[in-house]
């Protein structure tokens, strides 16, 4: 374990204090990284844990006062930390003795440069005797060590033609390839899908045995922490409130901000009677019914079906999770329920209506019985316009297909209405959405929703962007809302760990196709397709007694 | 598209292809409209090459020997014909042939209007190029200063300066750098066109003063589009990463945020030359250079309204290229292009 006395630490981080423009951000924090082992550094955004990793290789906003102390391995001549640093030392360090990985695989590549070229750069200026013959082999047997398939296809291709989860081995790769000592990894899974996240943790632990690398994850998520790490440190605006071993931290949280990261994760209970879930007592009649509807977008070069002979069904007052990875057909569902994409077959009906028969004023009629909830929730926000205005914008909508005129302090007052039920502050209403947080804009998106009193809510990765904390809240939030409103909802997820939170029904969806269907409980306790297991053994669960 | 969509070339290939043929297709609505737009105007093309005393016989034989006399669908067809085929006005002894690529006949100067512009576009195209290149490497580099330098004394005075040039007429300031340059320091001839194949050195000693004005007014647009796409591209998630590999400083700005930032300048660096090739009106005007503005500023004030249709299609079409270059050039710089929607 990491706190073995007798093994000496790779980084020493002491007294750490970072500011902004003289507001500190940080106070003294302190951490120990050791060989071979994952330390992570745990906290809800804007609790410093970033600020405080990116400044050991300077990637800190160039604006950042820093102050502290940072020593590798026990040369205590040469403090990292010093601003001073000449570009040479810096240079050093960066990619030399401290590998970077980042959050977002998808942008942090030059789009205009291969892969290969990216990755070798690193090369060029630590090991600047290799030959470009050798720099190449280098490149290859990182991609090999990551796991990369093919790595003389990936040494060419451009970030664009890889998925997330393998942007992110060649991220690794990058990090590893001049076998720097020290990896900071900034919240490496993110922004990947559940099982994606399981594989890219567990070749980060890997590599950590392996290479005797010290390896620091910068995460809000316990689950990720449990899946990881073997020692933690936990941040609260930028202090360290906590430290302990994973075991100590999990069984015996002292601190209530740890209990409370502790509680936010979404437990993954599965149990065979299913009492945990909400059932529904009777089938409720059905809203939203699909049948047989397959679709394919016919300007992509190879048509593949996007989604292959769908059936479901969403009880009035209902809610079915849709959950699935990233590109299986759960938003594209969601579209065709609300007839933005017509299917080439099968029927989709809405309280007993097609939708696709309808054009103008009658769809846009149909449609206002719909309320949506989106993933991103800045946005889906008019930058440029008060969150008031958001809130209003459907109202006016109504107004313009024939609903009753409100004047403007009617609307004013159902806007503060609307507001107050979803726990925001009225008098955030003359607000913008960026002087908000992530949490409180998604309630802005869902009040914009639920202002028509909509008979179905589509919910596309509600919380899939807010620390988990914030999720909890938010998936309330939802379920309060609509015992109150009686709203059916589609719930589109890749976490299958909140679904039991939030859901009466599941159909698990793979390549376009529903593999399994379900209440919530009854698939949960015995999945029958492969697919669903996979996606349930990727959810991090955590089972103290297990450890 | 299936059987073309197999390797990235063959759909750089494609991507090209369809291009080209969209581009040929504007050139030829272009033209299309052009003549519409021209001959529908009032102005009797006959009447105009008739002399005085006019009779109608007169006008009648001019009109029938100008093709005028048609329909005017038959007269736009007779112009794309002879723009791909050449055509001949009159019969017998009296007969003037257009060859192909015939783009009119100029019946006040007795000269196809493609021999026009070919004796033109040299001189156009010496302007254009040479201020061109110079505009692009003083912006970009400005530019790019200003952007590594953001929020300097460097970046608000290239700030300021640019706000100059971008407000200056060019008239103006072609007329100071005469009145300077040429004549109170006499370092350069203050107008006249001597052609790269008679004398390189005296086409140089002409082209600077042209080039200079063009460049500097130019350069700032670039300045300031340059400098707004350098300060997005550094901010962007990419320039992280290639610091934390340790990459120099020089190399982030110089390779990879240029790289990128470039892709929107070169979009609006060839609308600019294909329309500067077309006729560079006022600075032609103000150093004395029959270029293809002078041209189309002759035949605005002379009614020559074969060579107007013809000057304007031939300029229409050079935007239209340098637009298909562009494309093409994006294809090949950047990888996401040929795989569109």
């Amino acid at each position: 374990m990491a706190t073995d006395s007798t093994r000496e630490p790779l980084l020493t981080v002491s007294h750490v204090s970072i500011g902004f423009n003289g507001t500190p951000v940080t106070h003294d924090v302190h951490f120990s990284l050791f060989p071979g082992t994952i330390t992570a550094l745990v906290g809800e955004s804007g609790s410093g844990k970033s600020v405080s990793a990116m400044a050991l290789a300077h990637l800190d906003p160039s604006q950042a006062e820093v102050s502290g102390q940072a020593f590798l391995d026990s040369n205590t001549t040469l403090n990292i930390l010093d601003n001073t640093l000449d570009q040479a030392s810096l240079q050093k360090l960066r990619g030399g003795q401290i590998g970077v990985v980042f959050q977002e695989p998808m942008t942090a590549f030059n789009p205009l440069m291969t892969l290969g070229k990216q990755v070798e750069e690193s090369l060029i200026y630590h090991q600047p005797k290799l030959s470009k013959q050798e720099r190449k082999e280098a490149v290859l047997h990182a991609f090999e060590a990551v796991r990369l398939p093919q790595p003389e296809r990936i040494f060419t291709a451009h970030p664009h033609e890889l998925s997330g989860g393998q942007l992110q081995r060649v991220m690794i790769a990058m990090a590893i390839i001049n076998n720097p000592s020290i990896i900071i990894a900034d919240e490496p899974t993110t922004a990947l899908d559940v099982t994606t996240q399981k594989a890219i943790l567990q070749l980060l632990e890997s590599l950590a045995r392996e290479r005797h690398l010290a390896i620091l994850i910068i995460t809000h998520d316990m689950g990720v922490v449990w899946e990881a790490a073997q020692y933690v440190y936990v941040m609260q605006k930028g202090e360290i409130v906590e430290e302990g071993s994973t075991r100590q931290i999990f069984t015996a949280p002292t601190h209530p901000y740890t209990r409370m990261l502790l509680d936010a994760v979404p437990k993954l209970t599965v149990d065979s009677e299913g009492e945990d879930s909400p059932t529904a007592d009777s089938p409720a009649p059905a809203l939203v019914q699909l049948e047989h509807v397959s679709l394919s977008y016919s300007h992509r070069a190879h048509a593949k079906l996007a989604l292959h002979d769908i059936s479901l069904r969403i009880g009035a007052g209902e809610t079915l999770a849709l959950v699935g990875e990233s590109g299986a057909g759960k938003t594209t569902i969601g579209k065709v329920i609300s007839g933005q994409l017509t299917p080439q077959q099968g029927t989709v009906l809405i309280g007993g209506d097609n939708l696709a028969g309808l054009k103008g004023k009658k769809l846009r009629q149909a449609r206002s019985s719909i309320g949506f909830v989106f993933q991103n929730s800045s946005s889906a926000l008019v930058p440029t316009k008060t969150i008031g205005w958001s809130i209003a914008e459907p109202l006016l909508v109504e107004e313009s297909l024939g609903g009753t005129k409100l004047s403007s302090q009617q609307r004013l007052e159902r806007v503060e209405e609307l507001m107050k039920h979803v726990g925001l502050d009225p008098a955030l209403a003359s607000r913008f959405p960026y002087q908000l947080s992530g949490g409180q804009r998604q309630r802005v998106g869902i009040a914009r929703a639920i202002a028509l009193r909509p008979k179905l809510l589509i919910a596309d990765e509600p919380t899939s962007s807010l620390d988990v904390t914030v999720q909890k809240r938010v998936l309330d939030l939802l379920r309060t809302l609509q015992q109150e409103y009686g709203y059916a909802c589609l719930f589109i997820t890749h976490d299958l760990g909140i679904v039991q939170e939030v859901a009466h029904n599941l159909a698990v969806i793979k390549s376009g196709e529903i593999v399994e269907q379900g209440s919530v409980s009854e698939v949960l306790a015995h999945p029958r397709h492969a697919y669903t297991r996979t996606l349930l053994d990727a959810s991090p669960r955590i089972d103290v007694s297990a450890r | 598209m299936s059987t073309f969509a197999s390797s990235p070339l063959a759909r750089t290939l494609w991507y090209i292809l369809k291009r080209a043929v969209q581009a040929l297709v504007v050139i030829i609505l272009i033209a299309v409209a052009l003549f519409l737009v021209f001959y529908m105007l009032p102005a009797n093309p006959a009447q105009l090459s008739c002399g005085k005393p006019c009779t109608p016989e007169q006008l009648q034989r001019v009109s029938a020997f100008m093709g005028t006399d048609q329909p005017w669908y038959a007269q736009l067809g007779a112009y794309m014909l002879g723009i791909f085929a050449g055509r001949t006005f009159g019969t017998g002894a009296s007969a003037v042939v257009c060859s192909a690529p015939c783009l009119g006949y100029s019946f006040r100067l007795s000269t196809p209007v493609t021999t026009l512009i070919a004796q033109r576009f040299p001189v156009t195209a010496s302007i254009a190029i040479g201020a061109a290149v110079l505009w692009m490497l003083v912006g970009v580099s400005t530019g790019v200063l200003a952007a590594v330098k953001r929020g300097t004394w460097v970046d608000r005075l290239l700030n300021a300066l640019s706000s100059i040039g971008i407000s200056s007429p060019s008239y103006l300031i072609g007329l100071l750098a005469i009145i300077v340059f040429a004549i109170e320091l006499p370092l350069f001839p203050s107008s006249g066109y001597v052609a790269f194949s008679t004398n390189p050195l005296e086409w140089l000693q002409h082209m600077l003063l042209p080039w200079l004005v063009l460049a500097l007014l130019n350069a700032a647009g670039y300045t300031r589009i340059t400098r707004a796409q350098m300060v997005t591209e550094l901010e962007q998630d990419y320039i992280r990463t290639a610091r934390s590999k340790g990459v120099p400083e020089r190399r982030i700005i110089g390779v990879h945020a240029l790289r990128n930032a470039l892709l929107p300048v070169m979009t609006l660096f060839g609308l600019d030359l294909g329309a500067l090739l077309g006729g560079a009106v006022l600075t032609e005007k103000v150093f004395s250079m029959q270029g293809l503005g002078m041209l189309l500023l002759d035949s605005v004030t002379n009614l020559d309204l074969q060579v107007l249709v013809g000057s304007t299609l031939f300029a229409a079409a050079l935007v239209i290229i340098a637009n298909l270059i562009v494309d093409i050039c994006y294809s090949l710089l950047d990888p996401r292009v040929t795989l569109g929607h």
